[in-house]
């Protein structure tokens, strides 16, 4: 069984699928890259607001060009706006509410993520001379629950969903679910548990596509 | 009367010494006081070790401060987008680099700043980051042993500030400016307004002044787009 004949999602499909497991009154911060997506896919009333690492709750979307304010700005260094309720306060305090669980949910994009819940986000080698880890260990060590939103695959086919990480972990047994352009997967202790698949996948094709072994999940 | 304005950059920045630790306020550019980084490139001290979460990231000064060769070590959590002034010299082994998770620079920072000499934190547990560091078990769990960052001078960016001291911030401007001053030797401020004492609203001030020993007040640019 070939998985050609499925069809994978597409990133901002990906973003809205995860956006759908948001429960309303949940405090989230998003990573760089794919999370960032996810906000545009929040059904407009539903609250949930928005943590940044640079010391905002409540985080509204990018402003029109005309309406820039300079000095707000996002992690990735975007300009932001501010939703009614918002908050700021200094990064000390930003990270004590990162690593003191006080944070629902933190959805971060990943290189690999292993069947025991390990991450690698933030370094490509262990010879990676210029890393840049920001608030990645932090937000992957504290939040109460840690998602991943990433593609099934490396361009060249290599399984990200693996055994044992080959990159620099992030954290160690921290992923408590998977979002990927092909399935849904839930790491408990018996590893990848299989939730939910894109639309003519078969659970073989996804194994096919995966190193961990795959279960599936006895509720789906 | 307790005045701590300065006329000049020059002034704000008098008695920084060789080897000095700079804490950088802002995150990116935003919050970033640029005109006291040109006041440290026009010093004569060197072989400074600079803290700042990033190494450029639109920065107009910072690139400029590494060129001008007296950065001797970086400490950051996100080096990139790396300006070519670092890295030329990061290649060449001229600065050195030291990347902590950013909430452990600002817990470091804040322990310095409490009279706390060490902490331990869950961040970069069974990480490269954590390599060689004590850990220790509590509940459970393994926690990487953390020491307080001291530093010599903090130089900060505040949008208010009166005659004492006393700071308020711009929006996302606060970032690692308030923690920052409070943990350094000398507390250098560059503030966008200087108002009259009593003109801060107490439950608006983000900065007691008593962190605070010298101000200058330069009508900066605000931060570019992004």
């Amino acid at each position: 069984m070939s998985a050609t004949e499925a069809k994978p999602l597409s990133r901002e499909d990906m973003a809205a699928r995860l956006a759908r497991d948001i429960p309303e009154g949940w405090y989230v911060n998003l990573g760089l890259g794919l999370p960032t997506l996810i906000p545009d896919y929040i059904t407009p009333g539903r609250e949930v607001v928005f943590h940044s690492e640079n010391g905002i709750l409540g985080m509204g979307p990018v402003p029109p060009k005309d309406a820039v304010d300079t000095w707000l700005i996002n992690a990735t260094k975007q300009n932001i706006t501010l939703v009614p309720g918002a908050s700021i306060f200094n990064q000390a305090e930003s990270f004590a509410m990162i690593r003191g669980g006080h944070l629902d949910l933190c959805v971060l994009g990943a290189y690999e993520v292993a069947e025991n819940g390990d991450i690698a986000n933030w370094a490509t080698s262990a010879n990676d001379t210029l890393p840049a880890v920001g608030g990645a260990m932090d937000l992957a060590a504290g939040s109460r629950q840690l998602w991943a939103l990433m593609e099934h695959t490396t361009k060249d086919g290599r399984p990200r969903l693996v055994q044992r990480c080959n990159y620099p972990l992030t954290a160690s047994g921290v992923v408590k679910r998977v979002y990927t352009n092909l399935a849904v997967l839930d790491i408990t202790q018996r590893g990848f548990e299989v939730l939910d698949m894109a639309p003519g996948l078969t659970f073989d094709a996804l194994q096919s596509k995966t190193e961990a072994k795959l279960q599936m999940a006895a509720r789906q | 009367m307790i005045d701590k304005r300065v006329q000049t950059v020059a002034e704000a920045l008098e008695g920084l010494k060789d080897g000095a630790v700079i804490l950088l306020g802002g995150f990116g550019v935003v919050g970033q006081p640029q005109e006291l980084l040109e006041g440290v490139i026009q010093a004569s001290a060197r072989d400074l070790t600079v803290v700042s979460n990033n190494a450029g990231s639109g920065s107009p000064m910072l690139p400029k401060l590494f060129g001008s060769g007296k950065v001797s070590k970086l400490i950051c959590s996100f080096p990139r987008p790396t300006p070519p002034e670092f890295e030329e010299l990061f290649k060449r082994g001229k600065i050195k680099l030291e990347v902590v998770p950013q909430g452990t620079i600002a817990e470091r920072i804040r322990a310095a700043a409490s009279g706390i000499p060490a902490f331990y934190t869950p961040t970069s547990v069974g990480t490269k980051l954590g390599e060689g560091k004590e850990t220790r078990e509590f509940d459970g769990r393994l926690y990487v042993m953390e020491r307080a960052l001291h530093a010599d001078v903090a130089l900060i960016q505040a949008w208010r500030a009166d005659r004492w001291g006393n700071l308020t911030y711009r929006s996302a401007g606060r970032n690692f400016n308030p923690v920052m001053a409070m943990a350094a030797k000398l507390t250098v401020v560059q503030t966008r307004h200087m108002v009259e004492l009593g003109e801060l609203d107490p439950e608006t001030i983000a900065t007691p002044g008593i962190y605070v020993d010298r101000l200058v007040h330069i009508q900066s640019a605000d931060p570019p787009p992004a």
